[in-house]
């Protein structure tokens, strides 16, 4: 009876140490925990410092800043990043910097524009479909699966051919093809709300389809359709830049990241990284910015599901 | 008021809950259905209240030929029977404050008007105080949102009612108030009753006649 209280090692008999995963605040487990909160943390942050300072970029440089992104300076063409222009020059000595805010505007403004439209077009399609059930529901399904199994590039491609090219025919061809997926999950979704008893209650209680619809129906889809909604505004961003890289969306004078990316390939061959670089990021940066967002909001509504970017 | 013939229904035809059954309700008459649990009493209370389509049989309410179920009922038809669920988290839209909760069915029915008048006559009937009525499903108790529940189921002035198992989940207390809240509003309109449940003791009290559905097989009342 002298030593062992002391001396841990005597105390936990044959067992021998504790093992590290066995609890306690000090054991790996936790502190793994810990570290996994750290790094979500820390990416929320991250997100939210980069998303803010994107933000303004994108709303006050064109309000602040007096100059024009479209000024052609050949003597300074193709000059590396310096003080005088942070992000070089392209090839007809435009400031890639400040091509750069204002191609993610037009960027952010298909994605935004686009994603809402197609989110709201797949929350329509979808709750019709789940509503009404039967052969309306087959019916609508069929044709959600005969869009998809079309590439979406494919068909974005076949309906900005069939306009002049600008903003709006982009944002209609990805508004057009990205609303299948919303129309999934809010289906499936309202098929799982449908068999609830305070949904019986309603019916019982004189409620018309409709207004079972719109004011129990889709109103509890409305977390899942908002954040399908935020994570495909990275997804239209990429779409837009694909096909204005094709030459197919925005037209070469404009700056959008996709045409600034498409214009600087030749200079890339010559050595000169700073013009496809820079764009590249700032279609990547945000995409992950709001990926970031995404996720986190997607834990805090539903902890099970991870996280998941659609790209 | 309600009559059921040789129903059969269930969720897989080829596997009904229940086989042949037949019920009747008549005009202020309080019927209490007794049976063990998963004997197909709830599909039962949900085929007399106009909600689940069933495989076989007849089902006439009011002296007439109910023509359909769900959605496909007359909301006229629907809205003479009542309904209160056994769970009420379940059967209350949880976006909804108890007020609007209670005057959904009102709303539905294009009576928008008639909110305040009925709420102010509810609300003390099934006893919830002003500021419980502002409140969400999550933020009260489950026995101050069965008494929501029976004010909504109420509020329509059904000709009948069906409690499925009402008083479950509910203390002593509270299944006194709620039965006496169903049985003041029985004597001022003469409506009929469908009591469903397991607890022999209640339903003998307060029915006029109990009848028990035995488990998957046929029943006679």
């Amino acid at each position: 009876m002298t030593a062992p209280a002391a001396d841990p090692s005597a105390a936990e008999g044959p067992g021998g140490p504790p093992t590290p995963a066995s609890g306690g605040p000090w054991s790996a487990a936790a502190s793994a925990r810990r570290g996994r909160r750290d790094h979500r943390t820390l990416r929320v942050r991250t997100s939210v410092v980069l998303g803010v300072a994107l933000a303004l970029a994108v709303l006050l440089v064109p309000l602040l800043v007096p100059l024009d992104q479209q000024a052609v300076d050949l003597a300074n063409k193709l000059r590396p990043p310096s003080w005088e222009h942070p992000f070089g020059t392209d090839d007809v000595g435009r400031d890639v910097l400040l091509r750069c805010v204002y191609g993610l505007r037009v960027s952010l403004l298909v994605g935004l524009v686009a994603a809402l439209a197609a989110s709201v077009l797949g929350v329509c399609v979808g709750a019709l479909a789940a509503s009404l059930g039967g052969s309306v529901d087959r019916l609508v399904m069929r044709v959600v699966d005969g869009i998809s199994s079309v590439p979406h590039l494919l068909l974005g491609v076949f309906i900005v051919a069939m306009f002049r090219p600008g903003v709006w025919p982009v944002i209609l061809s990805v508004g057009l093809t990205h609303w299948v997926s919303t129309a999934r999950i809010v289906r499936a979704e309202i098929h799982s709300l449908r068999s609830r008893p305070y949904i019986d209650a309603a019916v019982s209680g004189g409620a018309s389809r409709w207004r079972v619809t719109v004011r129990h129906l889709v109103p509890g889809v409305w977390p899942q359709a908002a954040l399908a909604a935020v994570l495909m505004v990275p997804h239209a961003i990429w779409h837009e830049s694909a096909l204005s890289f094709l030459g197919l969306g925005i037209p070469p004078h404009q700056a959008s990241l996709g045409t600034m990316t498409e214009a600087a390939r030749g200079s890339l061959l010559a050595g000169d990284w700073w013009p496809t670089l820079f764009p590249g990021l700032f279609i990547i940066v945000p995409t992950l910015v709001i990926a970031g967002l995404a996720g986190a909001w997607r834990e805090r509504i539903n902890p099970r599901r991870r996280s998941e970017l659609m790209l | 008021m309600l009559e059921l013939r040789a129903v059969t229904a269930g969720y897989d035809r080829r596997t009904p809950v229940l086989r042949d059954v037949d019920l009747t309700v008549a005009d202020g008459e309080a019927v209490g259905l007794l049976g063990p649990s998963g004997c197909g009493k709830s599909t039962l209370a949900r085929v007399a209240a106009l909600l689940h389509r069933p495989d076989a049989g007849e089902v006439r309410l009011a002296g007439t030929p109910v023509p359909g179920f769900r959605h496909r009922a007359p909301r006229a038809l629907r809205t003479t029977v009542g309904v209160v669920f056994q769970q009420p988290r379940q059967a209350a839209d949880p976006r909804l404050t108890l007020r609007d909760l209670i005057a959904e069915p009102l709303r539905a029915t294009g009576r928008a008007a008639e909110v305040a008048d009925r709420l102010a006559e509810l609300a003390p009937t099934v006893g919830l105080g002003g500021d419980l009525l502002t409140r969400g499903p999550h933020e009260v108790s489950d026995g101050q949102l069965q008494r929501a529940c029976v004010a909504r189921a109420l509020v329509l002035r059904p000709r009948l009612l069906i409690c499925d198992e009402m008083t479950a989940m509910l203390d002593a207390s509270t299944t006194a108030a709620l039965v006496g809240v169903v049985e003041d509003y029985r004597a001022a309109t003469g409506a009929a009753l469908l009591a469903v449940g397991h607890d022999r003791v209640l339903l003998d009290r307060w029915c006029d006649r109990v009848t028990h559905l035995a488990s998957g097989s046929s029943a006679r009342a």
